[in-house]
């Protein structure tokens, strides 16, 4: 079996999480399913990253987490994106545009 | 930063709660990857196995998620303090040796620094401290002299450099009237001296430059102790009236009223004069020509922006104008002047005796922290399995390295806490022991600095000797150890413990070797002789008050009665009278002058001796030519004075000096030398100052109102203090009777801050040498331990124990023999720091090195042989099997 996965860069995981929760809140399996149909399944979250993930963006304020109801009516912990955490991907988001296309540019030029 | 330290809070104070919220979150998301995986067609079966393989150690992404909020480090902290302590607990025997040894360096460290900090790191307790100098003349043979009014007061004028000069005598009262009169110790200052120290009375109000004058007002400042214990802190002390007699040393003792005028805060540290109670304006005295006589201290304020450097520059320039304008007789017109912080000036004295008790101690506190870390080595041994296991299960370096800090941290805090109590003691004991010399006496204590300073050794301690075994571990092979006594890493760990041994021998002979060289500079002083007998003499100082005494012949009859009443009693030899007391503290000097060199106005400074007859028979100073002062010496008979040999030889040599006449003091009398008797020391057994010149009382200019009263007794001196008490207040009971002593407490006294120090130093050597000694003694013990299995393969082998004892021993010896040449080296420096100390011996004095040498080596070869011969009795089949 290949491994469609690829490693992602240190603190990718952290700007694709918020990306995430900007379209509403999520619970944890969701926010990884989703990332995964939004990758054409390229990127595959693995647990034992996501939650501690999801632990440090609560831990620094970018995140909040709330008990709810999903969509099948089973108790689910939420995570939505905080003011601060709206600024923060806003900036990732510039940042990261900016570095793939500085990347992308040595890659077609050189 | 608050959500953050409010979601730390939470998850560490409600862990449960947080620990179940990501259970159950773990168990839906594994729920809804099962479904899933159902759903894109797998059984139940698969789609469980499937997800377990991609979910991983659940265990593993609940300790990444701790990590990740945050709390993991304050969990293993605890874990590992508990831990910890249950490790301390489970060997009483280590931890109680550790904490104990730990606590006496400790505590020995943070007493001394409770007398350090006060005295040498902290300012003194006044504004602007730094601005405050003392000021004293530089005469040309380069001495300090104390200032003169004159000069003061021309300076006082002239100067730029300085808000406020002032300065300063002592002032001893009587305070008479209702109940036993009492001694004040008092200071007579010019009204500028609180100014100048910055601090005004917490009651009432300070001296006025229109109150020091000549014939001003009687008024008088209290210290805050003295008004509590005489006036109870009654508040309305201001304005009122107190009686006190003064005695000048010039014969008129006045009574006078006094009116308070103010009372100095409770926290008004007087450091130039710790002991004075009361204060009253100068009001000097210009007319009775003593304005130009060096008798007065000097301080002053600089103004904010000048240097001590420039002030100094100026009062060079100013101090020869003001002689020259004032053309005082007897005096150059050359005057330099020294300026340095009042703080360098008043510890100076003790700085070099305290920095070498600091060093000292450093030094035991050191010697603890490597029998510690020998300690905590040797159980690092027995811990090696534990540790290989642990690494084994999975524990990374880090944490092993965390938990052996963690422990040593404890032992450390425990180590400090009882050292705390140790410091308390010990500052007890240092106030107790502490010469008089010492400054800022009230501010020896613990408080806030030195607990801080007690923590930060305490701290400091745990991480050195914690890091040291922790990197040890560290580095270890878990692989290797598990299997026990790999060679490689007993070798190591048996150099490290070797260089223990060096370092503590090496520590203990510095100590050992500076404490033998103060005791046998102690030794020395108490050998230098004193000039007279001091065994069995009782001294006190008795006063002549009250006003109905204002003529000397009165006063004379006083003194002639009391000795009288005195003599009679039981259990004495002799008795008699002098104006000062050899080695009491007592100064009193004059200037005299040579009948045969009396043009060149060349003039000796001599201690003046008023004496009654039977004062040297008392004493016992030996007669070297001529004769005594007898009876036959009184007013109206020819002036006599005795000189000492030295003076004698010196302006005599080869002459005869009887016959020859001098003046002393005021110049209206001619003495005629009578008799040469022997050097006395007067002032210390260091110093060689002892020109002296005798007179009898009634022939000097006036009567003494202060004198000392000697005593040779048959018995025990101390106990006839009563009966000598009840015979002087027969004659007059309201004269006060002063400073009883033995004249043996006096000898000692006079070499208080060399015993000071001495004391200091023998405790910590001792400690030293305990410390050293179970340190060598625990490192070879050990080694010997760790050799077992190889010394029964060698008797096995039938070597004999003599000679295993023998190699046990030579191993030892080597490692004493390393930690001697390196501690010669360091002790040699050391005893370039106490060089000051030290009297009549050579800081390489080879008694003492070989002394200390000797017993180092003593002790080695016992902590050497007692562990070798433990081990050669063991049977060999036993050794073998050991392990």
């Amino acid at each position: 079996m290949t491994d469609p996965r690829i490693d992602l860069p240190q603190g990718t995981l952290d700007l694709l999480i918020l990306r995430t929760l900007a379209l509403g809140p999520q619970h944890g399996w969701a926010i990884s399913e989703r990332i995964h149909q939004i990758s054409s399944k390229v990127l595959l979250i693995q647990q034992g990253s996501l939650y501690p993930a999801l632990h440090r963006l609560e831990r620094r304020g970018w995140i909040k987490a709330h008990w709810g109801a999903s969509e099948n009516n089973r108790r689910a912990k939420f995570y939505a994106l905080t003011a601060s955490g709206r600024r923060q991907l806003e900036a990732e988001e510039g940042a990261w545009r900016k570095l793939t296309a500085a990347v992308a540019q040595v890659l077609e030029t050189v | 930063m608050f959500s953050d330290l409010h979601f730390r809070l939470r998850a560490l104070f409600r862990r449960g709660a947080v620990e179940g919220e990501l259970d159950e979150e773990l168990r839906a998301h594994f729920e809804r990857q099962v479904e899933k995986h159902v759903q894109s067609g797998l059984t139940r079966e698969e789609a469980l196995r499937r997800t377990r393989l991609e979910f991983g150690g659940l265990d593993q992404i609940k300790e990444e998620c701790r990590d990740a909020r945050g709390v993991h480090f304050l969990e293993t902290l605890w874990k590992d303090l508990r831990y910890g302590a249950r490790m301390l607990r489970k060997n009483p025997g280590f931890t109680m040796v550790a904490v104990l040894t730990l606590a006496l360096g400790i505590g020995a460290t943070t007493a001394i620094f409770s007398a350090v900090n006060p005295i040498l790191l902290e300012s003194l307790p006044y504004p602007h401290p730094d601005r405050i100098m003392a000021i004293w003349e530089i005469p040309t043979n380069g001495s300090r002299n104390d200032a003169t009014f004159g000069m003061y007061r021309g300076l006082a004028e002239r100067n730029h450099s300085f808000d406020a000069l002032a300065v300063m005598e002592p002032w001893q009262t009587t305070k008479t009237g209702a109940g036993q009169p009492e001694r004040y110790e008092g200071q007579r200052v010019s009204a500028s001296y609180f100014r100048v120290l910055g601090v005004e009375p917490a009651i009432g109000r300070d001296f006025q430059s229109s109150e020091d004058r000549l014939h001003g007002p009687n008024v008088v400042i209290l210290s805050d102790r003295l008004w509590r214990r005489r006036f109870a802190g009654d508040r309305a002390i201001v304005e009122r009236q107190i009686t006190l007699e003064e005695f000048a040393g010039y014969g008129f003792a006045t009574s006078d009223s006094y009116t308070v005028i103010g009372v100095m805060p409770s926290d008004f540290d007087n450091v130039l004069y710790p002991s004075a109670e009361l204060w009253a304006p100068l009001q000097y005295d210009i007319s009775q020509g003593r304005a130009w006589g060096h008798h007065l201290r000097m301080v002053g304020r600089l103004r904010p922006g000048t240097s001590a450097d420039q002030a100094m520059q100026e009062l060079n320039l100013l101090g020869p104008d003001v002689l020259k304008e004032q053309h005082p007789d007897s005096y150059g017109s050359e005057v330099k002047f020294s300026i340095l912080s009042l703080q360098d000036d008043i510890t100076r004295g003790v700085k070099p005796a305290l920095l070498a008790i600091f060093g000292a101690v450093v030094l035991v506190l050191v010697i603890a922290c490597v029998n510690v870390t020998n300690l905590v080595l040797a159980r690092g041994v027995h811990r090696r399995g534990e540790f290989a296991l642990r690494s084994a299960l999975g524990a990374n370096r880090s944490r092993l390295v965390a938990q052996m800090l963690t422990e040593s941290l404890l032992l450390a805090a425990m180590g400090g806490v009882a050292g705390m109590a140790v410091a308390m003691l010990g500052v007890r004991a240092l106030a107790a022991l502490s010469p008089p010399e010492l400054p800022r006496l009230g501010a020896i204590g613990v408080n806030g600095a030195v607990f801080a300073f007690g923590l930060a050794v305490s701290a400091l301690i745990g991480l050195a000797f914690g890091l040291t075994p922790a990197i040890h571990a560290a580095r270890s092979d878990p692989h290797r150890d598990l299997q026990q006594g790999s060679p490689r890493a007993t070798r190591r760990h048996r150099r490290v413990r070797s260089a223990l041994v060096v370092a503590e021998v090496a520590l203990a002979l510095v100590l050992l070797v500076s404490s033998g060289l103060l005791l046998r500079s102690l030794q020395r002083l108490f050998a230098v002789p004193v000039g007279f007998n001091a065994s069995h003499l009782l001294t006190m100082q008795v006063e002549e008050v009250g006003h109905r005494y204002d003529e000397d012949s009165i006063r004379y009859r006083f003194f002639a009665q009391a000795l009288e009443a005195v003599r009679r009693l039981p259990g004495i030899t002799s008795a008699a009278f002098t104006s000062q007391l050899p080695l009491s503290g007592d100064y009193d000097a004059y200037g005299v002058t040579f009948e045969r060199d009396y043009n060149s106005r060349e003039g000796y400074e001599v201690f003046r001796y008023a004496v009654t007859p039977g004062y040297f028979e008392t004493i016992g100073i030996p007669l070297r030519q001529g004769r005594f002062i007898d009876q036959g010496d009184r007013v109206g008979t020819p002036p006599v004075a005795l000189i000492n040999e030295s003076l004698a030889k010196r302006k005599f040599a080869g002459q005869r000096p009887i016959g020859q006449r001098i003046h002393i003091g005021p110049p209206n009398i001619w003495y005629t030398i009578v008799g040469v008797v022997g050097d006395v020391k007067q002032m210390s057994l260091a110093l060689s100052q002892e020109d002296a010149v005798y007179i009898a009382t009634n022939q000097w200019h006036w009567a003494d109102t202060v004198m000392s009263l000697v005593i040779r007794t048959r018995g025990d001196a101390a106990s006839l203090t009563p009966a000598i008490r009840q015979a002087i207040w027969s004659v007059d009971k309201d004269e006060p009777i002063e400073r009883v002593a033995t004249m043996d407490d006096l000898l000692a006294a006079s070499a208080a801050q060399r015993r000071f120090a001495l004391i200091i130093f023998e405790a910590f050597a001792l400690t030293a040498l305990v410390l050293a000694a179970a340190g060598i003694y625990g490192v070879l013990a050990g080694s010997v331990a760790e050799r077992t299995h190889e010394i029964g393969v060698r008797l096995a082998l039938g070597a004999r124990r003599g000679s295993i004892v023998g190699l046990v021993v030579r191993q030892g010896m080597m490692l004493t023999g390393l930690g001697v040449a390196i501690g010669l080296a360091g002790a040699a420096a050391a005893s370039q720091a106490i060089a000051a100390m030290l009297f009549g011996v050579s800081q390489l004095d080879p008694v003492t090195y070989l002394g200390v040498i000797a017993l180092l080596a003593g002790v080695s070869v016992l902590a050497c042989v007692v562990p070798a011969r433990r081990a050669v009795r063991v049977d060999p089949m036993v050794a073998l099997r050991y392990e």
